[in-house]
């Protein structure tokens, strides 16, 4: 029997609907629908080049510094200077701080409430995942809300409020950092590694960076009685999570937290073993089946439109374009990020099942502990004798590329001025990547093919596996089309 | 227990994420509190086993009582006043259409954030997904609702304006809501809550004494006042950021950045660049708000004459040069 569901979905940054074609229980096909348009890339178009710092953000409330950050790179890079080391450090702290906050908020209040539904009442660890994760009620998510809101201190510190910071320009960060902020920001980093090593992994964050396989952590699991993570990994081998929401595509990193020598976490195309370098120029949307008028060929962002037409695409079915690299769907995120990386535990993962709800879930967390970590040989790098900002001139004429990582993965700006003032400004934010429609070759985006083949059983659209295969991506709709 | 339905649409989610950043008590301890509970938020809700499109013709139905209704972002009319840029997922009906049946059976609309309160970061540049506020459309009365609109508990849609929303603003006003102690006489003239904007922006701001002295940083990372050179509206803006600090011992100044006066209507496109402060013959055009020109001309030449040189030189600093100690005269 063949049904046809429209799904929507919540507890994602903003509004999702999935179009699921369901036979004989099991997901024939899936169509992934952003369903909101407001139209950032037309409203960008003739606005001074340096007021792009008050809009971008505004794109979105959860990657707001990701969207901040890339545009000052790409300011930056139009003007041909480069920041102070401080202002570059202070940058990446800010950066790093969002993506610890969206990892876990993704981790406590989007991903796991859902292994507290009913449906998993008989299972033996139901209840203490229900106490720990239940939507709103949960003590683990009260605990991380707490945590969370310490942790978001440093942005108070360093970028005067989140979300939404006008604090990170070209030339650096709008303020200096005194010796006594200093102390403060390691007080808070150390509040922040004891609530992840007593709440989250109930193990020293070292231990936690050096397990580098599978086997590894699944008998570090089996040595500790505690922690949400190992409580994750639990439920994770009762449900195979590792066989769900299978895919292997190539995987694009632009390469995180710029370093004087490269990245922390460095850039690359992931595929199979091999990791070859990103080349901007392969990099086109198509639009065959999003509700803008297509283009005749996918276009490069330096050339891209972005024009609701007076009809829509009869082919489309999503605000989302498609983005496609050398003409192939990929995937972004942590996961690609990690492998891109050659981080020993996930390449382990990635061998045996691929990029799967249980790998991208893994993956985040691990980053959690390694960018842990590194905040805190950044803030304690800080030299608050050194300027932190130097005055750079914006030409009215120019293009340029802010390429980062956001939580959710690859985000790229790419902006055209001319008389000072902003001609185009085209964003492939992460979820683009990941939620894309299908290309002019009939090609589903990453979750498209995640969902097609999941057994959903006689609960339909309804089962959970739908939705630890949609929230495994840590989806942000709002950047998607912006 | 009170009732809340919250929805998004045109918007960023940034004032939920913030609101989530309620510091000591949590989120959840001040909803309690409140005796709050939440039918619906796309963001925290379960969602699992009722979908939102039922459980809104449940409400609209009259089956259950609406007491809040809060809505973050923008009102989407595009395309052409179809309202198809946002169709609630699941319904095929534009959101706008939903909240215009929902608002006459709530007890109290709320607006949370400027886009909701007047259009914000969207109507910006020509305003291409055709936005609006509930109750407002910039700095007109009637946006998605008519002008006199009242909910049933006879107050106007509620704005609690900025871009973000600080959690205070939003938690302390769903409070009095939930009370009942909430009444007209404690909106503005924006039926902003008066519980920050009786404030301006430049009330504690750490620049003050470089604002007594017009001691103006020229260029960011200084430490002079942002408002004669670098855009800042903190005189002229509603808000108690730097009273009530933000994530901590934050604010925008604090961040070393201008106010750029996201409480009010028309903010998106403020007519100069952002972080420049307009001005004509020198003099910058955007005054404190209730002070005659002429004495703020007087008074600002006086002060540069008497401006002590520790504050010209530290204004132009990123750390303090000069500290303050006191001369041998």
């Amino acid at each position: 029997m063949t049904t046809r569901r429209v799904v929507p979905f919540n507890r994602v940054e903003g509004d999702l609907e999935l179009r699921l074609k369901l036979v004989e229980g099991v997901v024939a096909s899936a169509q992934v629908v952003a369903p909101l348009y407001r139209g950032f890339e037309q409203l960008l178009q003739g606005q001074q080049a340096a007021d792009a710092l008050v809009f971008v953000p505004r794109i979105c409330g959860i990657c707001s510094v990701a969207q901040s950050h890339a545009a000052a790179a790409a300011l930056a890079a139009l003007a041909g200077g480069e920041s102070p080391a401080n202002g570059r450090r202070v940058s990446r702290i800010v950066l790093a701080t969002e993506n610890l906050a969206d990892h876990l908020t993704h981790f406590y209040l989007f991903f796991m409430p859902d292994f507290a539904r009913s449906d998993y009442r008989h299972q033996p660890w139901y209840e203490a995942i229900s106490h720990r994760f239940r939507a709103q009620q949960g003590a683990g998510s009260g605990a991380w809300l707490q945590a969370r809101a310490q942790l978001m201190q440093v942005m108070g510190i360093l970028a005067g409020k989140w979300p939404h910071t006008l604090g990170l320009q070209p030339g650096g960060v709008t303020r200096a950092v005194t010796a006594e902020e200093k102390v403060r920001l390691q007080t808070l980093l150390y509040s922040f590694r004891t609530f992840i090593e007593e709440e989250l992994f109930a193990a020293d964050l070292e231990q936690v960076v050096a397990l580098e396989s599978d086997d590894a952590l699944q008998q570090w699991r089996q040595e500790r009685e505690r922690g949400d993570f190992g409580q994750f990994l639990t439920v994770a081998a009762a449900l195979s999570l590792e066989k769900m929401g299978q895919i292997m595509l190539p995987q694009l990193s632009f390469g995180a937290y710029a370093t004087a020598g490269g990245h922390f976490f460095r850039q690359g195309v992931a595929e199979g073993e091999a990791v070859r370098p990103v080349e901007d120029q392969a990099i086109g949307e198509d639009l065959s089946h999003c509700w803008l008028p297509p283009h005749s060929s996918p276009q490069h962002p330096f050339h891209g439109v972005t024009q609701p037409g007076l009809e829509e695409n009869p082919d489309g079915y999503s605000w989302c374009k498609a983005p496609r690299l050398g003409g192939r769907a990929v995937e972004v995120g942590a996961i690609a990020r990690q492998r891109v990386d050659g981080q020993p535990l996930l390449q382990d993962l990635y061998r045996r099942d691929g990029s799967s709800v249980y790998s991208r879930v893994v993956a985040r967390l691990i980053e959690v502990a390694r960018i842990t970590v590194a905040l805190e040989q950044w803030i304690a790098a800080i030299d608050p004798a050194q300027p932190f900002y130097r005055p750079l001139i914006l030409p009215p004429e120019g293009t340029a590329v802010g390429a980062v990582e956001a939580a959710r993965g690859s985000l790229g700006h790419w902006l055209r001025v001319g008389q000072g003032r902003i001609e185009n400004y085209q964003i492939i934010a992460p979820t683009t990547w990941n939620f894309s429609p299908r290309d002019g070759a009939g090609v589903p985006g990453a979750l498209e093919q995640a969902l097609a083949g999941t057994v959903v059983g006689d609960r339909g659209e309804d089962a959970p596996a739908i939705a630890h295969i949609v929230r495994s991506f840590d989806p942000c709709m709002v950047c998607t089309v912006h | 227990m009170t009732t809340l339905l919250w929805l998004q649409s045109g918007g960023c989610g940034g004032c939920t994420l913030s609101l989530l950043g309620a510091e000591s008590p949590h989120l959840w301890q001040r909803l309690a509190a409140a005796g709050i509970e939440l039918l619906w938020h796309p963001s925290l809700s379960d969602g699992g086993a009722q979908t939102l499109p039922q459980l809104l013709q449940q409400l609209i139905a009259g089956e259950r009582p609406l007491d809040l209704l809060c809505i973050e972002g923008a009102v989407v009319n595009g395309p052409r006043g179809s309202g198809r840029f946002h169709l609630l997922g699941g319904s095929k009906r534009p959101m706008r259409d939903w909240i215009a049946d929902l608002a006459p059976i709530a007890g109290s609309v709320v607006a949370i954030g400027s886009c909701s309160a007047f259009g914000g970061i969207p109507a910006a540049g020509g305003n291409p997904a055709e936005v609006s506020g509930l109750g407002w459309q910039g700095e007109a009365a009637g946006g998605l609702l008519h002008e006199g609109f009242l909910s049933r508990s006879g107050l106007p849609v509620i704005n609690i304006a900025g871009c973000p929303t600080h959690p205070d603003w939003i938690s302390v006003t769903l409070q009095q809501l939930a009370e009942g102690t909430l009444t007209r006489g404690d909106l503005d003239s924006l039926n902003r809550p008066c519980s920050y904007s009786d404030h301006l922006v430049h009330h504690g701001c750490p620049r003050n004494e470089y604002y007594e002295y017009k001691a103006s940083a020229l260029d960011h990372a200084e430490l002079g006042c942002l408002m004669e050179n670098l855009g800042c509206l903190g005189t002229q803006a509603s808000a108690d950021c730097n009273l009530r600090l933000w994530n901590g011992t934050g604010s925008c100044l604090r961040g070393g950045y201008a106010c750029i006066n996201c409480t009010s209507p028309g903010f998106e496109a403020p007519g100069h660049p952002f972080l420049q402060t307009a001005k004509i013959s020198g003099i910058p055009v955007g005054l404190p708000i209730d002070m005659p020109k002429a004495w703020f001309v007087a008074l600002a030449s006086l002060a540069k004459a008497a401006t002590p040189r520790r504050l010209s030189k530290n204004a132009r600093s990123d750390h303090i040069m000069i500290k303050p100690e006191r001369s041998g005269e």
